[in-house]
C-alpha cells in the first residue's frame, strides 16, 4: 500500500487547508528552499575554484611566481618591473583566461545540446562540429584559401569558425524538416563527423610535411594561440549567450519531460529549438576555432553537473559552464607541470584526465543507483 | 463552464483522423470517458483540443470563448493535457517538476506563493512526502500522480487525460480514477479521459463517448453506451451486457469467431 491509497481520502476532503496541512505544506516549501540554497552554494564554490585555478595557472610556468606576486602584478602592472608585466599580462593571462572562456563555452554548448536533443552523448565533438572546424582549418593551412579574404593571421581561425557554424546551420535546417526526430539529428551529426574526417584525411594526404605538422598541431588543441582580441570576442559572446539561455531555462526544463509535455505547458518548442541551436552554434564554433578540437569537456562537464544539481536547467546550465571552465583551467595547469619547460597540447591532457574521471563517475553512479 | 467541440476535422498528410466531430454538454464537474479502439483518433482529439496540433476545420469554445483565439500560454492555462508519453527517467525532483509547469506562465523569478501552490497540490494528491525525491526513483503510480499534480497546479478548467491508467496495476488504476473523479467534482473541472477498460470507464465516468474512424459512434450515460451493439463492432469483439448482484452493469467481451 503506497501513498496512493491515501489519495482518495485526502482528495475527498475540502480544499480549505487546515492548520496541520498548512504546517506540512510549509515544511515542504522549506525543504525545497534548503535544497535550492545548497545548489547556489555549490555554484559559488565552483566559481571560487575557477578563480583560484586561473590564479594558479598564471603563477605556474618556467620561473614560478608566488600568488602574492601574481596578485600584485594583476592589480598594478608595473609592480614588479616590465619583465613580469610582459610575462603575466601578455603571455600567461591570455592563456589562463582563454582556457576558462573556452571551457565555459564547451560546457554550456554540451549541456544545451544534450537538453535539446535529449541525449547525454550529444556535444560539439560527437555531432561533427569539431571535425568540420578541423577540416576548415586544414583547408586554410594547405591551400591558403579562406572563406573570408584579407584576414591575415586569423585565416585559419576564421575558416574553422565558418565551417563549424555551417555544420550547426545544417543541423538547424535538419531540425526544421518535418518528422525529423532527435535520433535522426544525432545520426546525421555522426555522419558529418565521418564525412569531415574523410575529407580531412584527403587534405592531409596532399599536404606538405610542414603543413601536415601545422594541421596535426591545430587538431591537438592548444591554448598557445590565445590573444586579448579572442578573449574580448569570447567574453562578449558568453555575456550575451548565457543570460539569453538562462531566461529560457524553465522552458528547457519542460522540454526534458518530452516534447508533448512541454507543448502542453504552452512552450513553443519549435522556436525554442531554433533560438537555443543558434546559441549552441556560436558557442561551439567559437570555442573550436579558438583552441582546436577539444573533446570531452562538453560531455563530462554537463554529466558531472547533472549528477550534482539534477535536470533543473536554472542550475544545470551555469554549473556545466563553470565545470567546463574549471576542467580546462586545471588542464592548462597540468599541461605545464608534467614536464617542466614543455607545454603539452591541451586536447591530449583533457582526454587523459577526463577519461578516467568520467569512467570513475559512471561506475560510482551506476553502483549507487544499482544499475 | 462548458466545452463545445463543433465540426472538428484533423488530417495527417492524406489520412483523415477526425471527421467533422462535434460534442456538446461537456460541463463543469463532469467526468467523461472516451472509448475507442487503437487509432480511433482519441489522442488526436485531445491534442487538437489542447492546441498541440492544428485542425483543418471546426471550432472549440470554452464558455463561449474560441480557444483558437487564445495565446499559446493562455490556452495551456485553460486546457491541461496529460500526454501518454512523458520522460520519467529524470534527475528532476517532484517539487521542481511541478513548479516548472507553474513557471511557464509567470515571471522567471520564483515567488513564495508559487512554492505554496506547488506544496498545496502535492498535499492534495497525497504525494507531499515525495516532494524531494527525483522522478526517476518513483513507482509507476507515483509518477502518474506527479504528472497529475503538474497539470492541475495551473488551475485548468479542462483536463484531458490520455490513457492515465494504461501502465498501472488494478489498485493504482482504481486509485487514480477515484482521485480524478473527486477532484473533478471538488474543483469543478471538465475532465475527459481516454480509457481502454470499458468497465472501469463505466464505473467512474458520468458519460461515455465512443470514437471510431474519427467519428463519434455513440455518446451518453454508461448504461446506454454499453448496451449498444456498435460498442462491440468498434472493438471488433462480441459484447454482452451483464449485471452484478449489486446491480452494476458490465460488459463481457469475447473475440469474434475467425469466420466472422
Amino acid at each position: 500500500m503506497s501513498t496512493i491509497s491515501k489519495v482518495s481520502d485526502i482528495a475527498s476532503q475540502t480544499l480549505n487547508t487546515s492548520s496541520t496541512e498548512l504546517e506540512k505544506n510549509w515544511q515542504i516549501v522549506q525543504r525545497f528552499q534548503q535544497r535550492t540554497s545548497k545548489k547556489l552554494w555549490l555554484l559559488s564554490i565552483i566559481l571560487l575554484l575557477v578563480i583560484s585555478s586561473v590564479l594558479l595557472d598564471i603563477s605556474i610556468g618556467p620561473g614560478n611566481f608566488s600568488l602574492t606576486t601574481v596578485l600584485q602584478v594583476l592589480l598594478d602592472k608595473a609592480a614588479h618591473g616590465i619583465k613580469l608585466e610582459v610575462i603575466i599580462w601578455d603571455y600567461r593571462m591570455p592563456i589562463a583566461i582563454t582556457a576558462v572562456i573556452v571551457g565555459a563555452m564547451l560546457g554550456a554548448a554540451g549541456a544545451l545540446m544534450q537538453t535539446l536533443l535529449n541525449n547525454p552523448l550529444a556535444e560539439p565533438f560527437t555531432l561533427g562540429v569539431s571535425s568540420a572546424a578541423s577540416f576548415g582549418a586544414a583547408v586554410a593551412i594547405v591551400t591558403g584559401a579562406g572563406l573570408m579574404p584579407n584576414v591575415g593571421s586569423l585565416l585559419v581561425t576564421l575558416n574553422a569558425f565558418i565551417f563549424a557554424l555551417a555544420t550547426c546551420g545544417l543541423l538547424l535546417i535538419l531540425m526544421q524538416m518535418k518528422g525529423m526526430g532527435t535520433q535522426s539529428i544525432i545520426l546525421f551529426g555522426i555522419a558529418i563527423f565521418f564525412a569531415f574526417n574523410a575529407l580531412l584525411a584527403m587534405m592531409e594526404y596532399g599536404a606538405s610535411e610542414t603543413q601536415l605538422q601545422r594541421i596535426v598541431f591545430w587538431m591537438l588543441g592548444s591554448l598557445g594561440r590565445a590573444s586579448w582580441l579572442q578573449i574580448a570576442w569570447g567574453a562578449a559572446l558568453l555575456v550575451v549567450a548565457i543570460p539569453f539561455c538562462m531566461t529560457r531555462t524553465w522552458r528547457l526544463t519542460a522540454l526534458r519531460l518530452g516534447e508533448e509535455s512541454a507543448m502542453s505547458m504552452g512552450v513553443d518548442v519549435k522556436r525554442l529549438r531554433i533560438e537555443i541551436l543558434i546559441c549552441i552554434s556560436l558557442l561551439a564554433a567559437t570555442a573550436v576555432a579558438f583552441v582546436g578540437t577539444i573533446g570531452f569537456v562538453g560531455l563530462v562537464g554537463p554529466h558531472i553537473a547533472r549528477l550534482l544539481v539534477g535536470e533543473d536547467q536554472r542550475y544545470f546550465i551555469p554549473l556545466s559552464a563553470l565545470l567546463g571552465a574549471l576542467m580546462l583551467s586545471v588542464t592548462s595547469i597540468v599541461s605545464k607541470t608534467i614536464t617542466p619547460g614543455i607545454i603539452y597540447p591541451i586536447g591530449i591532457i583533457t582526454a587523459l584526465i577526463g577519461v578516467p574521471v568520467f569512467l570513475a563517475i559512471i561506475i560510482r553512479h551506476s553502483k549507487e543507483r544499482g544499475l | 463552464m462548458s466545452l463545445k467541440i463543433s465540426n472538428l476535422s484533423v488530417s495527417y498528410a492524406q489520412h483523415q483522423v477526425l471527421n467533422e466531430l462535434s460534442v456538446e454538454g461537456l460541463e463543469s464537474g463532469s467526468f467523461t470517458g472516451l472509448l475507442g479502439p487503437n487509432a480511433a483518433g482519441k489522442s488526436t482529439l485531445f491534442k487538437a483540443v489542447a492546441g498541440l496540433i492544428k485542425s483543418n476545420a471546426g471550432e472549440l469554445h470554452l464558455n463561449g470563448v474560441n480557444l483558437a483565439k487564445l495565446s499559446r500560454t493562455a490556452r495551456a492555462g485553460n486546457v491541461a493535457y496529460l500526454s501518454q508519453q512523458f520522460h520519467t527517467n529524470l534527475a528532476l525532483s517532484v517539487f521542481e517538476s511541478v513548479l516548472l509547469a507553474l513557471k511557464q506562465r509567470s515571471k522567471w523569478r520564483v515567488k513564495q506563493q508559487d512554492l505554496f501552490k506547488v506544496s498545496e497540490i502535492l498535499s492534495t494528491l497525497g504525494i507531499g512526502d515525495l516532494a524531494d525525491k527525483d522522478i526517476c526513483e518513483l513507482s509507476g503510480g507515483q509518477k502518474q500522480l506527479v504528472a497529475m499534480a503538474r497539470i492541475l497546479v495551473v488551475d485548468p478548467k479542462v483536463v484531458l487525460l490520455d490513457e492515465p491508467t494504461s501502465a498501472l496495476d488494478l489498485h493504482h488504476q482504481l486509485a487514480i480514477l477515484d482521485v480524478v473523479r473527486k477532484l473533478t467534482i471538488s474543483k469543478g473541472l471538465i475532465t475527459i479521459a481516454a480509457l481502454h477498460d470499458v468497465n472501469l470507464a463505466a464505473k467512474y465516468c458520468d458519460r461515455l463517448i465512443l470514437l471510431n474512424d474519427g467519428k463519434i459512434q455513440v455518446s451518453g450515460p454508461a448504461s446506454e453506451v454499453l448496451a449498444m451493439p456498435v460498442l462491440g463492432e468498434s472493438y471488433k469483439v462480441l459484447t454482452s451486457l451483464e449485471q452484478t448482484r449489486q446491480g452494476q452493469l458490465y460488459v463481457d467481451a469475447q473475440l469474434l469467431a475467425k469466420s466472422a
